[in-house]
């Protein structure tokens, strides 16, 4: 049972304490730590690439991208024209119902440091940035403190512990915008502009900050790093229980009984999260769908339970794993307010690049507003279905912001239609007497 | 307040940093409590940027006040977690005694009320953030007591 884990199968929570106390140097160093960041030192950067690329890491920020692969196009040695290298952890998190990194940066802030310090060598970058949500302050203060510890160490700064490699880290507060997270916008947003997406090709792996070689990874994945250069491509590989490798931040949010977050096997199934670790839902409440994700990603109901949470299964269900943070629509929440509120955030948060993104989004909030309120027609199902359609592609906006916010109405949609049909025919909140709508 | 020197020293400090924009209107912010309108010209031309631009960027991110705020800000979580473990009673009730409106400050300067996506605290749901605390399970009467701990009565 994957509950009686040996401790040393948790490597990303090994050091979060019961009361969420922040790990400082001397208990991070007494439990191994960077002793993966040493290992890295006595490697070449390509054998550290390549250990990197074995162990079959995706990255956890949502897209599932394989993290040895996006490093690759990063030019090295001779083939990189001289200046600066980037790498940025995007700790921005503010996906709706995303709470995973923030646990990684306030209870084990050097495990993020050595993973960057690592994750940098490997790309012989020079300059790293931790680019944070401003709300997280406490994250901030740790990793300021974590970052000094390190310089005072010499694991940060010139001639790292002899090496020879040279790597300053700084972190940088957001200023509250969603759209900062999609990794071009964060880069327009470091270089102090508005944070609008940028069009790629060119990839920040070539062209990025101030048009450096830059990447851009989530802090889970970047959390990953030094173990793996530390103890090896099979053993992250024999982590997972499906084909995608390591252990994952599992989250669920909503009326379960206890709520949470916990690092599992890659690949634990839905049931098994919902039902052993959040407890089951709450006396009362019955399980209607759940965004396995985050709020970009597209409900799965019921019929879901069993599937194994990694990439491709809940890829090939028709929706994304996302960031593996999951909310619970329960039996007395009015899946159309439900729908709504979020659309609400997405077209709030749209940077206004876009046409069918500016002015397309507000447009599905108006309608989800009026059939959540009674006032909807039949047609309007038609609207949303071609809003759907027309938003929701890829390719006919800037990025990705517009078809996410799409995900959670198309199959809204598909699995709970006959509660927009009891909107439109009724002229009411069915759901009202609940309190929720 | 005379926000004028404060603001002068800062763009001294900020204005050959690269992307120093940012870091800049966060510092100014943190100083004075707001970006005065008045001062983006100033800001513009230390950061060799037009004022469209720096308009630009100040209102792009939700952070960056133009105006003061009150002395405390209560942010409430309105995120689906949160909503469906009863934050609009929450909300309601925080409305209904401050006597404001979202995005509003109560008469005596004390407190803003805001509306905020995703705390970040989704599992101890519902959330709530004044100033920089984040206060988890907060029900009304927990709202009234973290409120009257402020000291702002009156
Ligand atoms: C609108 C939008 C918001 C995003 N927000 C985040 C975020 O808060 N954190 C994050 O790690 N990735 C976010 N992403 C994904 C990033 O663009 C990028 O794919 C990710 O940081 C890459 O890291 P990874 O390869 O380690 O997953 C967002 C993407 C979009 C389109
Ligand atoms: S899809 Fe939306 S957020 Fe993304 S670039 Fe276009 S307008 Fe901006």
């Amino acid at each position: 049972m994957s509950g009686a884990l040996p401790v040393l199968d948790r490597p990303l929570t090994r050091n979060v304490r019961a009361d969420r106390s922040p790990t400082d140097m001397a208990a991070y160093e007494a439990n191994g730590g960077y002793r993966g960041l040493r290992a890295a030192l006595a490697m070449s950067a390509a054998d550290c690439l390549q250990v990197l690329k074995d162990s079959n890491l995706r990255g956890r920020g949502g897209a599932g991208f394989p993290t040895g692969m996006k490093w690759s196009f990063v030019p090295m040695g001779d083939a990189c024209s001289p200046g600066h290298k980037y790498l940025i952890c995007n700790a921005d998190e503010m996906e709706p119902g995303t709470f995973k990194d923030r646990l990684l940066m306030e209870c084990d802030p050097h495990q993020l440091v050595e993973g960057m310090i690592c994750a940098a060598y490997t790309l012989q970058a020079d300059v790293a940035y931790i680019f944070i949500r401003a709300e997280y302050h406490k994250a901030t203060r740790l990793l300021q403190e974590a970052i000094d510890a390190c310089k005072a160490k010499g694991y940060l700064g010139d001639n790292i512990l002899g090496s020879g490699y040279n790597l300053e880290m700084h972190v940088h507060s957001s200023a509250g915008r969603y759209i900062c997270g999609e990794e071009t916008a964060l880069i327009s947003s470091l270089e102090g502009k508005r944070a609008n997406p940028r069009a790629k090709p060119p990839f920040p792996q070539v062209s990025g900050l101030w048009g450096r070689p830059t990447i851009v990874n989530n802090v889970e994945t970047l959390c990953n790093v030094h173990h793996i250069i530390e103890r090896g491509a099979d053993w992250f590989q024999s982590l997972g229980l499906t084909a995608d490798a390591g252990t994952k931040l599992y989250g669920v949010s909503g009326r379960v009984k206890n709520p949470g977050c916990w690092e599992l096997p890659m690949g634990t199934p839905v049931r098994e999260i919902i039902e052993e670790y959040a407890g089951g839902m709450e006396e009362g409440y019955q399980l209607r769908g759940f965004l396995p994700g985050g709020g970009s990603t597209d409900f799965l109901t019921v019929e879901h339970l069993d599937l194994a949470m990694d990439y491709d299964t809940i890829g090939k269900a028709g929706s994304r794993m996302g960031t593996g943070t999951m909310i619970i629509l329960d039996d007395k929440t009015c899946p159309v307010g439900f729908v709504k509120n979020l659309t609400e955030f997405f077209a709030q948060e749209s940077c206004g690049f876009c046409t069918p993104c500016r002015d397309g989004l507000p447009w599905s909030a108006q309608v989800l507003d009026d059939i959540e309120h009674g006032r909807g027609l039949p047609e309007d199902m038609d609207t949303l279905q071609r809003q759907v359609a027309f938003i929701g592609a890829i390719g006919n906006t800037h990025c990705a912001l517009a078809p996410g916010a799409m995900e959670p109405i198309q199959s809204a949609l598909k699995y709970f239609r006959e509660d927009f049909e009891r909107h439109i025919d009724g002229g009411s909140c069915p759901y009202c007497d609940g309190g929720n709508s | 307040m005379q926000p004028d020197n404060p603001i002068t020293n800062l763009l001294g400090q900020y204005r050959d940093i690269p992307g120093g924009l940012l870091p800049l209107l966060h510092a100014i912010q943190r100083e004075v409590g707001y970006i005065p309108p008045d001062r983006v010209p100033a800001i513009a031309h230390a950061m060799n940027l037009s004022r469209a631009e720096v308009h630009g960027v100040i209102s792009a991110y939700h952070d960056f006040r133009t105006e003061p705020a009150g002395r405390h800000t209560l942010q409430i979580c309105r995120a689906e977690a949160c909503q469906a473990m009863g934050s609009r009673a929450l909300e309601d009730h925080a409305k209904q005694s401050l006597g404001v409106d979202f995005g509003d400050t109560t008469a005596d300067g004390a407190i803003t009320l805001e509306r905020v996506y995703c705390l970040g605290n989704c599992a101890c749901s519902p959330s709530v953030r004044i100033d920089d605390s984040v206060h988890a399970r907060v029900d009304p009467a927990r709202l009234d007591a973290l409120l009257a701990e402020l000291g702002e009565a009156g």
